[in-house]
Order: structure tokens, then sequence, then C-alpha cells
């Protein structure tokens, strides 16, 4: 009897192994319904040198970049007139309480839009060459490296810029397979007046969650308005 | 309605033998034979239009992760003919596989975003977007300062932007670890790769919509109509699970731009941003820009109570 109990369990292990081999062979015929994981890599293998190029910036303006004043004049070609900041304040002598306290300059850059703070024109001007920018310290700064000014009062944006989470971007973001360019701080932002202007937005939507919106809209301001869009 | 009389037996009542030589009964068969005929010719009319659309190589292709590389190379290239016969553009579809230590991240500053919309825009260009309903993977939502309330979000807003009440918000694919999309799928026509980036075959999707009601972020879009975009507007940098012309009643979604990314380069829809507020990078390179967001930002995810682990976050400078 307790012979019979023993291979009772025996025979029902050797059973589901039959079963079990057979169910798997059932599994393969199958197989061809099941996902393989494996990932083919086509392109290199990210390189694991780090890239450092982070924290650099990048130069944006050619070297040797100077900036011209607008004359509202057109030449022959069709191209607008600009002159260079020393034709003219070579012979003037420099005026340190402009831009101070809104005093705008008696004559000239008359149509400049001044919102920067604090700040007076020489603040960043250089007076001894204005063909030339002025650090904080008294250091000459080319017009080509003008970010550097920036950076010596907007920490946290620097900080962000630097970082690759303030500033537009195009390129590589893999520094191994290719380049990327990046705006600078006067490509957004007006030196004299920084503040991001308004825009107005593009690509309106059409798709079903904009009608719905405004079908919900216009149900909710059914009693102030009329139906005329 | 159910007639108690027995039925008439041949035995029973003889008919007369009408002068044609046809009986009720031959009529009658002859009647149903004609219905049957023409109710089955009615009943496969669907199929005849539809094989008109579809090649039989096209209905009979394997899933994507079944097809050998020679056989997706015979795939694309069929692809890249019929786009050739029905557009005359050359395009080419390339088969961008994830690569190994790669995983996305995606952060987006909601202090800098001012809600321009060039990064719908963008994608609409970039992904080959259906062009007469403006589509986009990229929703803008205009949104009220203190709230976090999507539901409240305006996506239809056209007055210049930034309003100074308002911070704008825009979703797409967040690229989930948890995908509630990928789960529901009936046929596995939609996964996520290794690189964590939720593709779909768009030539196995049966069109079913329910991964457009599971996903918590209304990311995914349906192709109600063929996509239109005209010949000289076609992107031919194509990728087999992204950007390539889908076909109508299949779902699409974000993929981080895959035939860009995966090559290395940024998504469109962050080239677009004239602010910066996009960050993209490897979350798996601890000198990547999107680690240092992570690392030094209060970022958060959307609707991070529904368990999706999202791979998009937002953050806001202090």
């Amino acid at each position: 009897m307790k012979g019979r109990l023993i291979l009772l369990p025996l025979a029902s292990v050797v059973l589901l192994a039959l079963g079990g081999q057979w169910l798997l062979g059932e599994a393969k015929l199958g197989g061809a319904r099941e996902f393989s994981a494996e990932v083919v890599s086509v392109g290199q293998p990210a390189k694991p040198t780090k890239p450092a190029a982070r924290a650099e910036v990048p130069p944006h303006r050619p070297a040797g970049y100077q900036p011209k004043v607008a004359t509202g004049l057109i030449d022959h070609h069709g191209n607008a007139v600009g002159v260079a900041c020393m034709t003219c304040h070579a012979t003037k002598t420099p005026n340190l309480e402009a831009g101070r306290e809104g005093r705008v300059p008696a004559e000239f850059h008359q149509k400049l839009v001044y919102a920067h703070g604090e700040q007076s024109c020489l603040s960043c001007h250089n007076s001894e060459d204005y063909d030339a920018l002025r650090l904080a310290d008294g250091r000459k700064l080319a017009f080509a490296d003008a970010q550097k000014l920036c950076q010596q009062c907007h920490g946290p944006q620097t900080r962000d810029y630097l970082h690759g989470s303030h500033g537009g971007m195009r390129g590589y973001w893999d520094k191994t397979k290719g380049e990327r360019t990046r705006l600078t701080c006067t490509d957004c932002h007006d030196a004299h007046a920084p503040a991001y202007p308004a825009w107005t937005p593009v690509f309106a939507p059409k798709d079903g969650g904009a009608l719905q919106q405004k079908a919900r809209e216009e149900k909710s301001n059914h009693s102030t308005t009329t139906h005329d869009q | 309605m159910i007639n108690n009389t027995p039925p008439a037996g041949p035995a029973s009542a003889p008919e007369a033998e009408p002068a044609g030589g046809m009986t009720r009964r031959t009529a009658i068969k002859a009647l149903g034979a004609t219905l049957g005929a023409a109710a089955f010719a009615q009943a496969i009319a669907p199929l005849t239009e539809w094989a008109e659309n579809m090649s039989l190589d096209e209905y009979l292709q394997k899933h994507y992760r079944e097809l050998s590389p020679f056989d997706l190379g015979v795939v694309m290239a069929r692809m890249e003919q019929i786009t050739k016969e029905e557009t005359g553009v050359d395009v080419h579809i390339g088969d961008y596989r994830p690569q190994p230590g790669v995983k996305f991240g995606y952060a987006l500053n909601l202090s800098v975003c001012v809600g321009c919309r060039r990064c719908a825009k963008a994608c609409h260009i970039e992904n080959n977007h259906d062009r007469p309903s403006g589509n986009s993977y990229i929703r803008v939502l205009e949104m009220e300062k203190g709230s976090l309330d999507l539901a409240k979000g305006r996506v239809n807003y056209d007055k210049p932007v930034p309003h100074p009440d308002k911070f704008y918000m825009p979703v797409q694919c967040q690229q989930c670890d948890k995908p509630p999309c990928v789960s529901v799928c009936p046929v596995e026509a939609t996964w996520k790769e290794s690189d964590g980036i939720v593709v779909v075959d768009y030539n196995w999707c049966i069109g079913c919509r329910y991964c457009e009601a599971a996903c918590p972020y209304h990311a995914r879009r349906f192709n109600w109509t063929k996509p239109q975009v005209p010949a000289a507007e076609i992107n031919p940098d194509q990728g087999y699970l992204s950007n390539r012309l889908r076909p109508q009643g299949v779902m699409e979604k974000c993929t981080f731009c895959l035939h860009r990314s995966r090559q290395g380069k940024l998504p469109a829809c962050l080239e677009a941003c004239p602010t910066g507020a996009r960050v993209f990078g490897n979350l798996l390179d601890p000198e990547s820009e999107i680690r240092w967001v992570l690392k030094n930002k209060r970022v958060f995810v959307l609707k991070e109570e529904v368990g999706t682990q999202p791979s998009f976050f937002y953050f806001f400078d202090e």
C-alpha cells in the first residue's frame, strides 16, 4: 500500500514532465509570434568619453565682429548704410552721465529704446575705445565676446546657459557625432532693452481638442456672449 | 409569430403543376439564390475596395520585430517606391535602432517657455503630419498661474504671448516607463524600446484607438484620413517607426524624432524653440545636460499619481 502511494506522485511527476515537454514543443512551434528582445545597433555605440564641451561658450559672432549704427540711408546696392561707432566717437567727448537715471543723450541715438536697469551707457561701452566694450573691472572686451558682459550680473541665467537649459540651440545632443550651434544672449535679448518681447503665437491648433474646448467655452459664456466667432 | 399548423407534406396536398413548368418552390429557390448572391457581393464589397489600396505584400507583411534585416530592407524599399509613385518625391526611409547605453529624457523649463507654439509647428513639418487637420504631437496649454490643473489649460489662445497671468505648458508623449498605451494594445502594435521611446508599427496597428483612450496625457493621434502632405513639403528623411507617411486608420505618436535622435541629433521641437526651454539628452550619461537639470532643478512629472513614470520632466526656475 505504501509503495503504491509513493508510485502515484512519481507517476504524476513523469506525466507532468512529459506534458511539459509537449507543451514546450507547442510553444516552440508558436514561437514565431514571440519577439526577440535583442537590440540591433545601427549607429556607433555611444562613446564613454566625457563630452568636454558642456561648460564652454562657443563663439557665435566671428572674431573681429563690429556692430554698426544704422543711418537709415540705403546705398546703390540697396543695402542699409551703417557707420562704425568710432566714426563719430573719435571726435566726441565721452558723456559719463548718458543713460543714467533715464538721461538720454542730447543728440544722436535718439531712437534707442533704453530699458536696462540703472546702467549708464558707459557701464558697458568703452569710453576709451567705442569699438569695444568694457567689463566692470575696466578691462576691454571685444564685441564678439559680448556674452561675458552679460554674465557679470546675470548669474543664474549664465549657469543655466552653460548647462544647456537656457537659450536656443541646434545640432547634436551627442557631441561625439556632430556639432551644436547655440544662440547667445543678444540673439534673443536686446542689450538695451533685454526683456523678452511678446510674440504672436503661430500654428493655431485645429484638432478635436481645440474644437471641444471652443464648444465648452461657448457653452459656459452662452449668457454673456454671442456666437460671432 | 410561429405558425403552428403542420407543414403540408407531399402526400397530403400535391400542388397542381402550372402551365409554365415552374413550381412555387423553384421560384422561391431562384429568388433566394439571387438574393443570396447579391448579399454576398454586397458583403465582400469592402474587401474588393480595400484590396485596391493594399498590395498582397503589404497585407502579408510581418510585425516589425519579426522582420529580418533583409526583409525590412525590402519593406522599406517598397515603401519608398510607393511614395515615389504616389507623390513623385524621393524619400529615404531608415530603420534607426536604439543605441546601447542611451535612454532618452526630456525636460522643459516652464519659466522660460513663452507659448509661441513654434515647437508644435516644427513637429508638424518634421513628422509629415496631415496638413488639413493641422496635426502635431505637441499641444501647448495656456495655464493659470498657481494651478497645474490640465483640464483648465487652454489650447486655442491667439493673443500675444506670454500673458503676464499665464504660463505655458507644452504637452507631448511622455515616453512613460510604465506606458498604459502599450499594455492595452490588443495586437502588440506598440511597444517601448530600450532607449525609452514608445513606438508604433503603423503596418501592424488595427486602429482600435484603445491606446488613445488609455493615455493620460492625450498624446496619441489617430489618422482619420490618409495624411495629406503637399509633395514639396514632404520631409524626405524618414524613419520606419517615426515620420514616414502613415496610412489611414492607424495611431501615431511622438517618438522624440527617433530618426534624428538615434543619430545623435536634437529633436525638431527643441531646435525650433527660440527660448531654450527644452532640454534633451541621455539619462544614462551623468555628464549630460538633462542629468544636470534633474540634479539641480526642482523637476516634476505630469500626473505622477497615475504611476506612468514619464521620461519627460517639467521644472520652474527658482
